[in-house]
């Protein structure tokens, strides 16, 4: 186990200098952030000043290895656009994407699973086919159109909650029910076929020939053994959201997320603290990946690290 | 299908059924038979090819010119009688530049989907490349190739597309390059896989032994018998592009005014959402019957073509 867990922190590692590089050649080598940050009649003079004030000026190997340098020491140097160090500015965004993500997935789960595990053990009936429908359907539409919807309906028609901003209850009800629904579908899905296939085995046949009663068979056989796959499809879901998917919706709620800040870096196209974002956000993604992982031997007794 | 098969048998609670086979003689008749008990599927074809047609011939369907803007036609709301100068009736409305929503929508709808049909045939043709290779040869191309796969996985997709978009500037090329960027993985993962099942069956064993050449196994022996589960990927794959289009143009970083998008209708559409709700009403549900039908038709394909893969729907 210790060394499993060492060697996945050596792959995070190797993940975030990946990522890291592969957003220093984009936006390095590809592109140079002199010609975005000066106005297009900028004299050569003065791009010049910049570049040697930013060390643009440097050969690229030796700009990658201050970069990586950087990176190690955690300091992706000053935000352009605010002035300020740019990994605060990302690490002060963090809490409100988070409350959003976890109560999103909350509502999600708390819904998929009674809905899932009745649409399995229904499995080819009318009811099972309803559901799984609905579920197909509820991830086809885009979730910032959803958004705009739910606005339109219960904020502006109904007055209920407020159309946007951060802050009360009222603001996070419309974007927290947004979020849900594409992992809710997800996880419907995700459970259905995974207790389908465990209540078809032949271990809960010999269950239920023992009369086993139900109850257990549904929740200590089928459930647990369907956990992996379930906790696959949420930890990725997860991953995606808190790595900045939320960005239309947040935009939408003007909700001070880590997904607006990355709409915003983009617009200031502000490189610091695009570095100090993508470290985060890479981290982040590893981080649930690992948890994942180490949560299979938790439902899995086979699997040994 | 199947789930009706496997909730069949199990009233015997043993699992087991025998069924006759039945042999379709004609290919029409194989097909007729691959659509029998899911009209669902087939409605979603239907839709899907007309939405395909009407977009690529879009000329012929639009009632106006999607870019030309008349101003004393603005926001006017979806009606059946023609405007007072004569011509089509805007059926979906007009928007803030007085532009027909419906011509915008078969315009935007033309972008949406070549934009999507471009980046999976890309990242299919490197996918599977990447698969093939790392799953026929195995060893250490195997380790790095999959190891590389992995790592680009972890990647955070929306934002490395957006960095890209803003260094490069945005336009349909670039879009289509950023999507790509972050969207071969999964094919290349789906070949490998399905080329270690299909290395190891005695057919592949068989040319192997009589001796044909490496090139010959995969064109002629594997190729086609990945080809399913491929197809399975392409279509399911379209729909989460065209989302990611429509998201990244949502945000201004995808397709440029004055050309039209069904994500840009609706990021265009927002600020007068509550006086004009068709300008977002009308690209929202047009994607979200496109995905549809494409999951519907993706998830068909995978139960009925290939009984090999257990009916997960993700």
């Amino acid at each position: 186990m210790k060394r499993y867990i060492i060697l996945r922190l050596l792959y995070t590692i190797v993940v975030i200098f990946g990522v890291s590089i592969l957003v220093f050649i984009i936006t390095h080598v590809i592109g140079n952030p002199v010609n975005t940050m000066l106005p297009l009649q900028a004299t050569d003079a003065e791009r010049i000043a910049l570049s040697h004030k930013l060390g643009l000026d440097k050969p690229i190997l030796i700009q990658l290895l201050d970069f990586l340098k950087s990176v190690i020491r955690l300091d992706f140097g000053n935000s352009w656009w605010q002035q300020i160090p740019a990994l605060g500015i990302v690490l002060k965004r963090i809490p409100a994407t988070l409350i959003l993500v976890f109560f999103a997935f909350v509502l999600a789960f708390v819904l998929a699973l009674p809905i899932g595990i009745i649409a399995a053990y229904k499995s080819g009936t009318i009811i099972d086919r309803f559901f799984t429908n609905i579920s197909l359907v509820g991830i086809c539409f885009p979730p910032f159109w959803v958004a705009l919807m739910l606005i339109l309906f219960f904020s502006v028609r109904l007055g209920w909650f407020y159309t946007s901003g951060y802050g009360t209850l009222k603001h996070a009800v419309l974007p927290i029910v947004t979020l849900a629904f594409v992992p809710m579908g997800h996880l419907i899905q995700i459970i259905r076929s995974s207790m389908a296939e465990q209540l078809n085995s032949q271990y809960i046949i010999t269950a239920r020939a023992k009369g086993v009663n139900e109850k257990v068979i549904l929740f200590g056989h089928a459930l647990k053994n369907a956990a992996t796959s379930i906790v696959t499809m949420f930890g990725f879901d997860l991953g995606r959201y808190l790595a900045g998917e939320t960005a239309a919706v947040e935009v939408v709620f003007g909700w001070p997320g880590i997904g607006m800040l990355i709409v915003d870096t983009i617009g200031k196209q502000d490189f610091p603290l695009l570095q100090a974002e993508v470290f985060t956000v890479a981290f982040v993604i590893c981080l649930i990946n690992l948890i994942t992982d180490i949560s299979y031997a938790f439902f899995d007794p086979t699997i040994k690290y | 299908m199947r789930k009706e098969e496997i909730s069949n048998s199990s009233n015997n609670k043993l699992g087991l059924k025998f069924e006759e086979s039945k042999k379709p003689n004609s290919f029409l008749k194989k097909i007729i038979l691959h659509f029998k008990g899911n009209g669902l599927a087939f409605i979603a074809l239907f839709v899907l090819i007309s939405i395909i047609f009407i977009s690529f011939a879009a000329p012929l369907f639009a009632p106006y010119n999607p870019t030309k803007s008349d101003i004393m036609q603005r926001l006017q709301p979806p009606t059946l009688s023609p405007p007072s100068k004569g011509g089509f009736p805007h059926i979906l409305g007009t928007d803030q530049q007085g532009r027909d929503v419906l011509s915008r929508l078969i315009y935007g709808g033309r972008v949406s989907m070549s934009v999507a049909f471009t980046v999976v045939l890309l990242a299919e043709i490197i996918g599977i490349s990447i698969g093939i290779i790392s799953g026929y040869y195995g060893g250490w191309i195997d380790l790095f190739l999959m190891r590389l796969v992995d790592i680009s996985s972890s990647f955070p997709g929306l934002l490395i597309a957006l960095t890209f978009v803003m260094v490069l500037g945005a336009s349909q090329k670039n879009l289509t390059l950023a999507l790509l960027m972050v969207g071969w993985m999964i094919h290349a993962r789906m070949a490998r896989s399905q080329v270690l099942t299909v290395r190891e069956t005695l057919m592949v064993e068989a040319c192997r032994t009589i001796g044909c050449s490496k090139p010959r196994i995969f064109i002629v022996h594997i190729f086609p018998n990945i080809l399913s589960p491929l197809i399975t990927t392409y279509v399911l794959e379209m729909a989460h592009m065209i989302a990611a289009e429509a998201n990244m143009s949502f945000l201004g970083y995808g397709i440029q005014p004055p050309a039209a998008s069904w994500g840009l209708m609706i990021g265009d559409g927002r600020q007068y959402i509550i006086n004009a709700w068709w300008l977002v009403v009308f690209p929202g549900l047009t994607i979200a019957i496109t995905i549809l039908c494409l999951s519907l038709i993706g998830n068909w394909i995978k139960d009925e073509f290939d009984p090999m893969t257990l009916d997960r729907k993700y």
